[in-house]
């Protein structure tokens, strides 16, 4: 049924609501202005930091390694040339392979020549004094030597490059190698995270979990002071390249940084946010002192807290626990003054009306009524002072942030920064889910 | 007679109900001591902990905690202002401490200059509103792929919703310091960590936003044949708009200080200068940029609060991660 207005209902519809049919220009316009200033303030702060420039700059060739060096590790053998023709290999120090290694990639081929496997029989390199094979994806490419440097072969494919006399080329993942005339450097990139349980200086490293288990469980003690248990514990948290003690330490530092600060800064607020309320407390004067407490240390930021702390204590989680403590003292002072006044009065006036003394109103009274929400809003902030703790310690109160940071300035321990990650995020899934029980548990399911 | 039987009967399943009550008061009694009994030992455990794992020891550093005030105490009052304003002061001596002018912006030639730490702040707010912009643009998009309502049973759902989880408990130093690794050091790098953090942070209040909107709308454009698109466009986004300009505006104040925080660890603006300056005992400029920090962070957080409170009324006015 179709709907057929007289033009009499029309301008009646049209007067009853004006708001309709004549909207004000913000309402008419608004929308669309914004957003035409979105992208206005995007481009704008485009230009503002050089966006286009910096990107275009960047070393985007060495992102590939950087998220490479995440999941996996490289070990860089040296072939080195020497006068009497014989070809002499050497490990970098403290290489992931351990002394003297023997890696099934490389062979020893007759002839005094040295293989090194890149994945398979099709991408391999042949090393000898006078000139390298390289064999890509099947097909041989030799590599030959002038008193100036390695020259590249003829109809060389792309993934050949030469520089200043070295050839290198690139295996992809597998890794690369780079041809001089008096040495190969050799690349070789392996899935995964070397030595992550035992350093190459350990008696453990190199076992696998049976040998491991017999070790420890039956073997002799390695070290007759203390049980191979305690010795492999030792050996695993003392880990030089992973440095699992370490790490631990400084994550637990993080932890107790947000739970200490995050507690402390609820206990202090929780008698001052009723001292702030302007139902409980009747002189005004005390509100407004309370009040603009809380704003100010509210509003000086963290990261000044942060370093006025660090100043003051010395780098270390008490540093950490102050700054949380003085910020978030603040918020939750704001935040439970604001619940405190937004009861319902009648419960307090209930329990006046029976003769209970001051204390025993705000017991009974108030209590009741805010405690969920100030449970609920400091398990927020605790959750969130947990994930935001580690940003706290790299600004110079320790714990996580700084060895995250430590690890990232080197440009090398990218699978260090990995590892770690992965321990926050681990930390922060299972605090989210404590304190959602205790959430659930305090003050039942959500809403 | 019989009333009075009644009487004592009813006095005594009173009793009966009392005891059980002061049984069970007495029992919650018991746990909750339990509970605080561990929270304590648990936070004497922590300080303990954080104690020997500090480098300056509580109580031995105690008294002397703002001794480090001493060395902050600039010459006269308006050596602030001038720290502030770049303009040059009369205890100048050639070393960095004194020499405001160094860091002027100059605009048009040397006519006109901003003062070095009003750059910096300008640069610390528009990372943090670039990257509130960027965040809220994907969260935006990102939300209604994410909420049960709109989207039933689809396991994208809980994708979109782990790949939240992830951007926001993702520690935003390595995701900054990636970039930096790339890019070196600088502002781009702190958006980028910001904006993906935001991206988590509201996508997931937006969702929730979604999920608790009014689905009478959407039955209605379905009724009528809408498609997944329409549905989402005349009969969700003009319901929670005025909740999502809000969740935007407190990510933004939020954002202001997570930009002067990541400026500190590298990212540039107000944030690296302050660390500089309160690191080299510089008492001016770092009076100048504590006053600057908080009267701007002061200024959009009343800014914000207002645009809120018009918005969406008192109302949801709520804190939260």
């Amino acid at each position: 049924m179709a709907i057929a207005l007289t033009p009499e209902e029309r301008s009646a519809l049209r007067a009853a609501h004006p708001e309709v049919f004549s909207p004000g220009p913000w309402k008419r316009w608004g929308a669309l202005l914004l957003a035409l200033a979105a992208p206005g303030y995007a481009f704008y702060c485009f230009s503002f930091f050089d966006i286009g420039r910096t990107i275009a700059e960047g070393k985007w060739e060495r992102a590939g390694i950087y998220m490479a060096d995440w999941v996996s590790w490289e070990a860089q053998p040296r072939f080195r040339f020497r006068d009497d023709g014989s070809i002499e290999i050497e490990h970098e120090r403290f290489s992931p392979l351990g002394e003297n290694p023997d890696p099934d990639w490389m062979t020893r081929l007759p002839g005094g020549r040295e293989e090194v496997i890149f994945g398979g029989p099709a991408n391999r390199i042949e090393v000898s004094t006078r000139q390298v094979m390289v064999y890509l994806a099947g097909t041989a490419y030799p590599v030959a030597f002038d008193s100036t440097g390695a020259l590249l072969p003829e109809s060389a494919p792309a993934a050949f490059s030469e520089k200043n006399g070295r050839v290198t080329v690139d295996f992809g993942f597998a890794g690369s190698a780079e041809i001089r005339n008096t040495q190969v450097l050799v690349r070789r990139r392996f899935f995964g995270w070397e030595n992550f349980f035992f350093d190459t200086r350990s008696p453990y490293w190199g076992m696998n979990l049976p040998d491991l288990v017999r070790a420890v469980t039956s073997g002799e003690r390695l070290d007759p002071k203390q049980s191979n248990l305690s010795l492999a514990i030792d050996e695993f948290l003392t880990n030089s390249e992973w440095q699992h003690g370490d790490v631990f330490n400084k994550l637990l530092q993080t932890i107790v940084m947000a739970f200490v600060g995050t507690l402390f800064a609820a206990a202090l607020a929780f008698p001052l946010a009723f001292v702030a309320a302007r139902n409980v407390t009747r002189t005004r004067t005390l509100n407004w002192i309370t009040k603009r407490f809380f704003d100010f240390t509210r509003s000086v930021d963290m990261l000044i807290w942060a370093l006025v702390f660090t100043r003051g204590f010395g780098p270390g989680p008490l540093a950490g626990i102050s700054a949380i403590f003085v910020t978030d003292t603040g918020t939750f002072g704001k935040l439970y003054s604001e619940a405190i006044e937004n009861i319902d009065d009648k419960q307090r006036e209930g329990v006046r009306s029976v003769g209970a003394p001051a204390a025993a109103v705000q017991r009974y009274g108030v209590i009741p009524q805010v405690l969920p929400v100030f449970i609920s809003q400091t398990l927020y902030f605790w959750e969130a002072n947990i994930r935001g703790a580690t940003i706290v310690g790299a600004v110079g109160a320790g714990g996580i942030g700084l060895k995250l940071l430590e690890a990232m300035r080197t440009n090398k321990d990218w699978e260090n920064v990995a590892y770690m990650v992965l321990l926050i995020l681990l930390v922060v899934f299972i605090f989210d889910n404590i304190s959602n029980t205790l959430r659930s548990r305090l003050i039942g399911p959500r809403n | 007679m019989a009333d009075l039987a009644g009487d004592r009967e009813l006095a005594r399943v009173t009793a009966q109900v009392h005891q059980h009550y002061r049984q069970l008061v007495a029992t919650r009694r018991i746990y909750s001591l339990i509970a605080v009994a561990m929270l304590v030992l648990v936070l004497i455990g922590a300080l303990i902990f954080a104690n020997n794992a500090s480098s300056g020891k509580f109580f031995d550093r105690l008294p002397y905690l703002l001794d480090f005030i001493k060395s902050f105490v600039p010459n006269d009052p308006f050596e602030i202002v001038r720290a502030m304003f770049d303009l040059p002061s009369p205890y100048a001596d050639g070393s960095f401490k004194y020499d405001y002018e160094e860091g002027r912006r100059y605009l048009f030639g040397s006519a006109f200059y901003i003062p070095e730490y009003f750059y910096a702040m300008v640069v610390t707010l528009n990372i943090a509103f670039l990257s509130t912009l960027i965040g809220g643009f994907f969260a935006f998009f990102l939300c209604f792929f994410a909420s049960t309502n709109l989207m039933g049973a689809n396991p994208a759902r809980l994708v979109i919703r782990r790949v939240m989880e992830l951007c926001r408990a993702f520690p935003e130093i390595v995701l900054a310091g990636m970039l930096a690794a790339v890019l070196s050091l600088g502002p781009i790098a702190a958006i980028f960590a910001v904006s993906v953090h935001t991206i988590g942070a509201l996508g997931k209040m937006f969702f929730e936003v979604v999920e608790n909107a009014d689905m009478k709308p959407d039955e209605g454009l379905r009724s009528l044949g809408a498609s997944w698109f329409e549905r989402v466009r005349f009969g969700m986004v003009p319901q929670v708009m005025p909740n999502f300009v809000s969740y935007f505006l407190l990510r933004t104040e939020i954002n202001v200080r997570a930009s002067t925080i990541i400026g500190a660890v590298g990212g540039g603006g107000i944030g690296e200068v302050f660390r500089l300056s309160i690191s080299r005992d510089h008492a001016a400029k770092t009076y100048a940029i504590v006053i600057l920090l908080f009267v701007t962070i002061v200024a959009v957080d009343q800014l914000s609060a207002l645009l809120r409170r018009r918005l969406v009324g008192n109302a949801s006015f709520q804190f939260g991660a």
